[in-house]
């Protein structure tokens, strides 16, 4: 398995989700324009953006401590990871058995520990709301992120990304109800986790709503491009995820260069329909009140312990 | 060399026992406590962790000490499960001991004398627990245990509240204590022998051994901290001094643990499945309550100690599975949820120890242990900070470190749910899974608040004095450092290297189950955690943490290299508000409000909201514990109205008194003939 192609393949993959998430990032930026009658930016924006911030010169508050300043590090350093170990292209990376769905969930949660602390390191009024309702989302996000990952571990016996794709994609076509619910609980969870409406806007610098663009208030320049950058890479990361459990299909194995087209295909139109999606649920929901978070990821969670029992009522 | 494991076990203990006794020599100056005690303590417990790991991989022996009173000896035994828990006693002992020899430094020769004595009686007791293989030894050590860690507790014994805390303390304690021994009765059934082997072949029937069961639960459960019988942890944790709260909490309370697995395992046998149940319900409702009080606490030791409650709960969690999997026959998954256990079990004794000691150091320090007087600690603190840091990583689960390699063991224990035949217990297990990712993640959100308080941000002003200029307090001592910087590399080697730990705890779980783990997990080498087959589920710390550490690194060359690290320093953006202070920052109370939103009806909350024309408006919040008014207090009630009404029998003269005898002597000639 480790061979030659396969390392090509782990390393191909990596530099591609790092390149491509901003792309997808401008994609649904735009299509959001369209949705909403505005003159949509160009695709290429954030990479623009991102280019103007790595250019400028970072300022930072007096006081902040080296945790401030590693964090944005620390986030990318997390994500890139991520890329690594989801099975975005192909299935059977090298580096794949390193981590499992639920070290996967960890990493995610690392990443949110360490932008909640450098939230609260300047110590301003905006950084500890922001990290406070942080936290409030992740510790809901992340149960419920866990039982959906557990309906389609169960169903293929494995943790193992690269297993359950395996399971799943070559499976015939038939809906398995309980995959259902957790798909459902799957796209609320990375709404809430990726800070999109309804649960956050991640265009909004008012006061009263802010909860991810509360915590990074203080970055400025390089730092803030990292994490711009994390971000998009975040929702990429997630995105892929869920076409690995619920729409595996045209993915590749390692070291299979001929699949590759077909996967690369593959995964531009899944990706173009789900940014495209995204952008719709974004223009049709508004955002909930904060408060309205807990009720909005316990159905989640719900929703996915329901589709965990009803594999084993129809299994069992 | 044949008995190696155990006898240097026992010279360990005894070796305590003398530096307990040399601590109170030349009492003018307390030369010795004050400067070789803790580091021979150290030293002695270094060795334990070392003989402990022996007898983990040697044959069970015994041996029979020429002590106790006659015709009960006491009996020693030294096997696979009593070398893991020594090697957890003392390795764990070791870090507390050379940070107990800085932090004591400054105290007045009397008491360290007294101290000196008492820590190191209470260490020994410990290893004898360990080693104890006849209900007698078993019950004196535990007994010794409980009385000297409440001369620990109560070393500040001026101060009321203290007094109080020992109190409950020791009452909380004896009522376990009592389980335990109702427990040895129940399983000895009359037949005069105490020692385990006896126990083992007591060959009990299901309903007898059920109740030998419950109260073992009980009482081990007492001293462990489940609820309800959890009320003892969060008062006498923040009375005794730090060092004493990290042995408390970090190993006696593990101590608890053993006797569960050894009582339950190992004496009654033939673990059923019903009884997994009730652990598990019992351990969720540790850990949910333990957590989330936790996130509602201020006073830093005792935020710590609710999690050292939350963490029983996971412990018991795996317990509860693999005590499930055992029940309905399948020994490798249950070998699987006790190794998951244990392995949590160590993993907590290591990264709470350290977090107490971490908390001692401010304390110590700064004189503060209410998080809303802390800020910027770690300008002032750097090196405990870091120190910190880690053990708050660690008890939030998150990889590479150690408490996530327990808490992923025990998700894969729960992901084997599928074996079981029984369709109700089959998804009830999924869902205990889900308590526990529900922990965890709220096990995050509360050190992200401890850090975020004490250690970050600017120092805040307490009550009406300013905050100092330079900020509270300086940095921990040499000898502090070193015992949480060993700590602090225990959190690391159990994260990077579980395999290692596993095989060790595999051994336990053979001895224990009669099985372990398949093959294909055995086979694997140390870069790799494989618990069932590597197609199932693997984990390989080592190489995330390389790789987190590379990527990390080569996006700063990346952005160092084709950009620039200039940097200006400003004042952070004060949203054109000038006179902002640091009182303006989010408080420990704050930071728990929407836990008080989401979670509402779990907590007995007084909340007094200033009207909106109040003149010097004031804000307070009290929240309680339910089991206080539900369990505490309706039973202390009883039992002072019971001892009123059988006080009225004490009339306070001889005659009566007399009368009471003669009717007695009569009652037994009808009953007894």
């Amino acid at each position: 398995m480790n061979s030659a192609p396969a390392i090509a393949f782990q390393i191909l993959q990596s530099v591609l989700v790092v390149l491509a998430a901003p792309l997808l990032m401008g994609w649904v930026n735009q299509c959001r324009a369209w949705l909403q009658n505005r003159s949509a930016p160009s695709v290429l924006l954030p990479y623009y953006t991102l280019a103007k911030l790595l250019h400028k010169d970072a300022v930072i508050a007096r006081d902040a401590s080296p945790l401030f300043r590693l964090t944005p590090y620390v986030l990318f350093g997390c994500m890139w990871l991520a890329a690594g170990i989801v099975p975005v292209l192909a299935t059977g990376l090298p580096f794949a058995p390193a981590a499992d769905i639920i070290a996967l969930v960890g990493v995610f949660a690392l990443a949110r520990v360490f932008s909640a602390l450098a939230a609260m390191d300047i110590g301003t009024s905006f950084g500890g709301l922001g990290a406070r309702r942080e936290m409030l989302i992740g510790f809901l996000a992340e149960p419920a992120m866990l039982m959906t990952l557990f309906t389609a571990a169960f169903i293929s016996g494995s943790t193992q990304l690269a297993t359950i794709v395996d399971t799943l994609a070559h499976r015939e076509f038939a809906i398995y109800p309980s995959l259902a619910f957790a798909a459902v609980a799957f796209l609320m969870v990375l709404l809430a986790e990726n800070a999109r409406i309804p649960i956050d806007n991640p265009t909004t610098h008012l006061e009263l709503t802010m909860v991810h663009e509360a915590m990074i208030l203080e970055y400025s320049a390089r730092h803030l491009a990292l994490i711009e950058w994390a971000v998009a890479i975040k929702l990429f990361a997630y995105m892929t995820i869920g076409f690995a459990f619920f729409v595996p299909w045209g993915i590749a194995e390692a070291g299979n260069w001929a699949a590759l087209p077909v996967a690369l295909a593959a995964l531009l139109a899944k990706l173009a329909l789900a940014g495209a999606g995204l952008a719709l649920l974004e223009t049709l929901l508004a955002k909930l009140r904060l408060f309205l978070a807990p009720e909005f990821l316990s159905s989640a969670f719900l929703l996915g312990v329901l589709g965990m029992l009803i594999h084993f009522l129809v299994s069992g | 060399m044949d008995s190696a494991p155990l006898l240097g076990s026992l010279y360990v203990a005894v070796a305590w026992l003398a530096i307990a006794l040399l601590a109170l020599i030349s009492p003018g100056n307390a030369f010795f406590a004050r400067h070789l005690a803790f580091p021979l303590g150290a030293l002695a417990g270094l060795a334990l962790a070392a003989f402990g790991l022996q007898a983990v991989w040697s044959p069970a022996e015994q041996m029979t000490l020429p002590l106790g009173l006659p015709d009960l000896p006491f009996h020693l035994r030294a096997d696979p499960l009593a070398g893991f828990f020594l090697m957890l006693l003392g390795s764990v002992a070791t870090g507390i001991s050379v940070y107990a020899s800085g932090y004591f430094r400054e105290e007045t020769a009397g008491r360290l004398a007294l101290i000196g004595l008492q820590y190191h009686v209470f260490l020994a007791s410990m290893a004898f627990v360990i080693l104890a293989d006849d209900a007698y030894l078993f019950m004196v050590a535990w007994e010794t245990m409980a009385l000297s860690s409440y001369f620990l507790v109560t070393t500040d014994h001026r101060q009321p509240a203290i007094r109080s805390a020992g109190f409950l303390y020791l009452l909380i304690a004896h009522l376990g204590a009592l389980a335990i021994l109702l427990c040895f009765g129940v399983m000895h059934g009359g037949k005069g022998d105490y020692t385990f082997d006896a126990l083992r072949a007591a060959g009990l029937t299901p309903l007898w051994s059920t109740v030998a069961f419950l109260l073992a639960f009980f009482g081990f459960g007492a001293k462990a901290g489940m609820i309800p019988l959890h009320a003892w942890l969060p008062e006498a944790h923040p009375a005794a001094p730090s060092p004493v709260s990290a042995l408390m909490s970090g190993i006696m309370i593990k101590t608890a643990i053993y006797g569960m697995v050894r009582v339950i395992y190992d004496l009654i046998g033939g673990v059923r499945w019903e009884w997994g149940i009730l652990v598990l319900v019992v351990g969720a409702g540790t850990t949910l309550f333990g957590v989330l009080y936790a996130l509602m606490q201020h006073d830093l030791k005792r935020l710590l100690a609710y999690h050292s409650v939350e963490n029983i709960g996971i412990i018991l969690l795996g317990l509860g599975m693999s005590m499930v999997f055992i029940g309905f026959g399948h020994p490798a998954a249950g070998a699987l949820g006790l190794i998951a256990a244990l392995y949590h079990t160590l993993n907590h004794a290591v990264f709470k120890g350290l977090l107490f000691l971490g908390a001692g150091s401010i304390l110590h320090s700064t004189k503060l242990r209410n998080l809303n007087d802390m800020g910027g600690l770690i300008r002032t603190m750097p090196k405990t900070a870091f120190y910190f840091l880690i053990g708050a990583l660690a008890i939030s689960a998150l990889p590479p470190l150690n408490g996530f390699v327990s808490e992923w063991l025990t998700f894969q224990t729960a992901l084997q749910a599928p074996v079981l035949q029984n369709g109700v217990v089959r998804s009830l297990l999924p869902l205990f899974a889900a308590t526990l990712a529900l922990a965890g993640a709220l096990t995050a959100m509360c050190f992200v608040k401890v850090y975020g308080i004490a250690f970050l941000g600017r120092p805040r002003e307490s009550g009406n004095a300013a905050a100092p200029a330079g900020g509270y307090g300086h940095d921990a001592g040499n000898m502090e450092r070193f015992g949480m910087a060993w700590l602090a590399a225990g959190c690391f080697v159990l994260g990077l290297f579980p395999t290692s730990f596993l095989l060790m705890l595999n051994r336990v779980g053979v001895s224990l189950t009669g099985q372990g783990l398949s093959n294909e997990a055995l086979e694997s080498n140390w870069l790799w955690l494989v618990p069932t087959a590597a197609a199932q589920a693997s984990y390989s710390p080592v190489i995330f943490l390389i790789v987190i550490i590379g990527v990390t690194l080569l996006a700063f060359l990346l952005v160092r290299h084709f950009y620039h690290g200039r940097v200006r320093f400003a004042d952070p953006w004060d949203c054109g508000f000038p006179d902002q202070t640091s009182r303006m920052q989010d408080t420990a109370d704050a930071f728990g409000q929407p836990i008080r939103h989401v979670f509402g009806p779990v907590f007995l909350m007084q909340r007094h909201m200033p009207a909106p024309d109040d003149r010097a408006p004031r804000f307070s919040l009290k929240i309680e514990d339910r089991h206080w008014y539900l369990l505490y207090l309706p039973v202390a009630r009883l039992v002072g109205y019971l001892s009123s009404k059988i006080g009225l029998l004490q009339r306070g003269r001889i005659s009566i008194y007399l009368l009471y005898s003669f009717l007695t002597l009569i009652g037994l000639l009808v009953f007894v003939r």
